[in-house]
């Protein structure tokens, strides 16, 4: 009930915003294990990343509000996200060119 | 003196240039290189010589001058091997007499071994070999010796080996490198148990008129004979195996392989007489330590100087004829030393072993120069394809006249005053060793004469015409060789028709002071006269071809045939290393190897392949099961930390 109190008060708790994030890092783990097409495992990559993105922020506002630490970590981790995304769609179109399919299970060159 | 070290850098950096370029260069630029060089290295030990002799004489005793010397490893406070230079009369004889030979070996291959394959090679091994000589004449104690030892060893061995596509090459250059190896590790086990009871390498503390170190081992008996006895005989027993005493002396005839200007230098004049150097150079240990060792190595000597002048008699390889002849000379000076006193008039031995090696330098490299220059215009070792040379090659048959005369012990060449010392101090020794030693003499005489008459008298030379072509442009008739070839023969003549006459005694003795040499009336007379019946005997018999030699030889045919074949000595050898060592040691060691150490690293190398074909499924190749099992990893880390 107090929860529920402080949301109708414009007071959202820091245990809501954790709970979002959570969810959001778990969707990010089922779906690297159970994708099968590797652009699909690249968005749950991206998913886990914001749910630490959210993490940094939330950690910063609630616990300690001076500071500026954690909002620019989460810049930073975002501007690295847009990079990994650039290189690793890169390295599925080679993928791609070379096998003719983005199917991670068919990429088991790698034990060699 | 600092610049003695010039003597020694140059050298090597001769060599390295040299084999490093290696055919990169002409090998006319390779030649003049080394040639020259040497050549600087002469006037340099000159020099040295001059300065030393006529500046570092106090108080009528020359002292010994060490112009530089570095510590190198260092285990005590009185046990470190040092690097430096030891100036002393032998050690500056030596830098002479090897100097000169080298120079006119490096000389006189610019012709020999002209448009041989590998002639920069050649070159370069010279240049390595007189570097190493040099350095264990100089060295200031027995480990820096030891190293510049086995440096004149490999240089050796390489040198051997030049016609490496040669089977007998590669085999003589093996056996001569496994027996001087053989006989350095008594060397080292000798140096070892020295320096273990005197805590000191150096020559200067071994060596002094009252040596100190000496007191450490004095009690120690091993066997019955006190431990530096035991260390003075190894010490020898390295020295005998480069000098070639009985029984190691089967390497040097076979080393003859090598090219002639190589074993004139290394197998005559100067890697050879490196054992007589360093019993000089230990002689006041041997002598006031170890008497009874001195007196070994004098019989030794006596022996060896024996039974290689009976077998030079029966050789047909005029270069074989050299090589025991060699042997048996350098026994000559291990017998002096042998035989020698320490003071005044009684180190007659010494001086005349330090004589006799500077003499016989010279005119037994006159000798095997001659034998080069014989062989380059017949292309044949063997006596019975010469005779009758003299009309042929007159500037050979002159200076190898000189040199025969000289090896015989006749006035007024040079080898008549050393021998003649040595006789005498023999006969001080004791007359049945004087006794030996003249008919060794005689002996030598005889087969000097007996190679001389059958390469230049003998039967008139038969011309091969059947020959095809001739590859060196000239005709068949032999040639008298070009004046690259013939200078240094005729240098060396000189040098063995006055070398008599320095005063030697006044350089070089046992402790340092003048000796003036006195000739014994009786003694040089008896062996001139023995001489010169030897020469006569041979002259009859090889003059002229006659029956005489085959009557004689069907006559003692036993001995005849047991010297023909160095009495069996190789196959003794053969037998005891193949029948005996492999057998008993090697097999068996081997067996150990192969069984039990190979298989032992085989069983860790299967074990190994093993468990990784069992584990190799982990690895699939499949990312998502990688994270996968990454996820569970973390899980269970969580966990853990959550838990305690």
């Amino acid at each position: 009930m107090d929860i529920l109190n402080n949301i109708l008060a414009g007071q959202i708790p820091m245990e809501l915003y954790l709970g979002v994030s959570l969810i959001m890092f778990f969707a990010g783990i089922y779906g690297f294990l159970s994708r099968r097409s590797m652009l699909m495992i690249l968005i749950s990559i991206e998913l886990m990343l914001n749910a630490a993105d959210i993490n940094f922020v939330v950690f910063n506002r609630y616990l300690f509000p001076g500071q500026m630490e954690g909002f620019f970590f989460a810049l930073f981790t975002i501007a690295i996200a847009a990079c990994e995304t650039a290189v690793a769609i890169a390295i599925i179109i080679n993928i791609y060119r070379n096998l003719t399919s983005v199917e991670v299970g068919t990429l088991d060159q790698m034990k060699e | 003196m600092q610049y003695t070290l010039l003597i020694l850098v140059l050298p090597l950096l001769s060599f390295i240039v040299l084999g490093l370029v290696d055919s990169k260069w002409k090998p006319k630029v390779a030649g003049t290189i080394g040639t020259v060089v040497l050549g600087i290295m002469m006037a340099l030990s000159y020099y040295t010589a001059w300065e030393y002799f006529s500046l570092h004489k106090i108080n009528g005793i020359y002292e010994k001058v060490i112009p530089m010397n570095m510590e190198w490893i260092r285990f005590t406070e009185f046990l470190h091997i040092d690097l430096g230079i030891l100036l002393d009369p032998i050690s500056v004889m030596m830098l002479v007499v090897i100097t000169t030979i080298s120079f006119l070996v490096n000389f006189y291959s610019l012709s020999y071994m002209h448009g041989e394959k590998g002639f920069q090679r050649y070159y370069a091994f010279l240049s390595l070999f007189t570097f190493s000589m040099l350095g264990l004449v100089v060295a200031t104690n027995i480990f820096q010796m030891y190293i510049f030892w086995e440096l004149v060893g490999v240089s050796s061995f390489l040198l051997i080996g030049f016609y490496y596509t040669k089977p007998s090459a590669v085999a003589a250059a093996k056996k001569a490198f496994i027996v001087t190896r053989f006989a350095d590790l008594f060397f080292l086990i000798g140096i070892l148990i020295l320096s273990f009871y005197t805590k000191t390498f150096d020559f200067g503390a071994l060596t002094a008129e009252h040596p100190t170190v000496f007191a450490g081992a004095a009690g120690a008996t091993f066997m019955g004979y006190g431990v530096i006895s035991w260390a003075m005989a190894g010490i020898f027993i390295g020295g005998a195996g480069k000098s070639a005493m009985f029984p190691l002396q089967i390497w040097l005839p076979d080393a003859m392989e090598g090219p002639t200007p190589v074993s004139a230098l290394i197998h005559a004049a100067t890697m050879v007489v490196a054992g007589v150097f360093l019993v000089a150079r230990f002689f006041p240990v041997y002598y006031f330590q170890t008497p009874e060792v001195l007196h070994g190595v004098a019989y030794i000597g006596a022996f060896t100087a024996l039974f290689a002048a009976v077998i030079a008699c029966v050789q047909t390889d005029i270069k074989r004829v050299l090589a025991f002849s060699t042997i048996s000379q350098i026994a000559f000076m291990m017998v002096a030393l042998g035989v020698s006193g320490y003071e005044g008039q009684e180190g007659t031995g010494f001086m005349a072993s330090m004589f006799h090696l500077f003499t016989h330098a010279m005119f037994k490299a006159l000798l095997f120069l001659g034998a080069g220059s014989v062989i380059h215009a017949v292309h044949s070792n063997e006596i019975k394809d010469m005779g009758g040379l003299r009309k042929y090659m007159p500037i050979t048959n002159w200076t190898f006249f000189i040199a025969c005369l000289a090896i015989a012990g006749i006035p007024p060449f040079s080898g008549f005053f050393s021998k003649d010392e040595i006789l005498s101090a023999s006969y001080e020794f004791s007359p049945f060793m004087g006794g030996i030693m003249t008919f060794i003499a005689a002996l030598t005489a005889f087969y000097m004469f007996r190679l001389y008459f059958s390469i230049f008298w003998g039967k008139d030379y038969v011309v091969k015409a059947s020959h095809g072509h001739d590859d060196h442009g000239h005709g068949h008739t032999p040639h008298e060789s070009p004046f690259l070839m013939s200078f240094p023969l005729i240098f060396l003549a000189a040098v063995t028709c006055v070398a008599g006459f320095i005063p030697f005694g006044e350089f070089v003795s046992s402790t340092g002071a003048d000796y003036h040499i006195h000739i014994n009336a009786t003694v040089a007379i008896m062996s001139v006269v023995v001489a010169s019946i030897s020469i006569l005997v041979a002259t009859l018999m090889y003059r002229k071809p006659t029956a005489t030699p085959d009557k004689l030889a069907s006559t003692f045919s036993g001995l005849y045939k047991g010297a023909s074949n160095r009495f069996y000595l190789d196959e003794v050898y053969l037998f005891i290393t193949r029948k005996i060592i492999f057998n008993s040691v090697s097999r068996p060691i081997a067996w150990f190897d192969r069984h039990v150490i190979d298989a032992t690293m085989d069983g860790f190398a299967n074990t190994t392949q093993w468990v990784s074909v069992k584990i190799k499924g982990f690895q699939s190749g499949q990312v998502q099961q990688y994270a996968y099992v990454f996820l569970l990893g973390t899980l269970l880390i969580a966990a853990l930390i959550i838990i305690f």
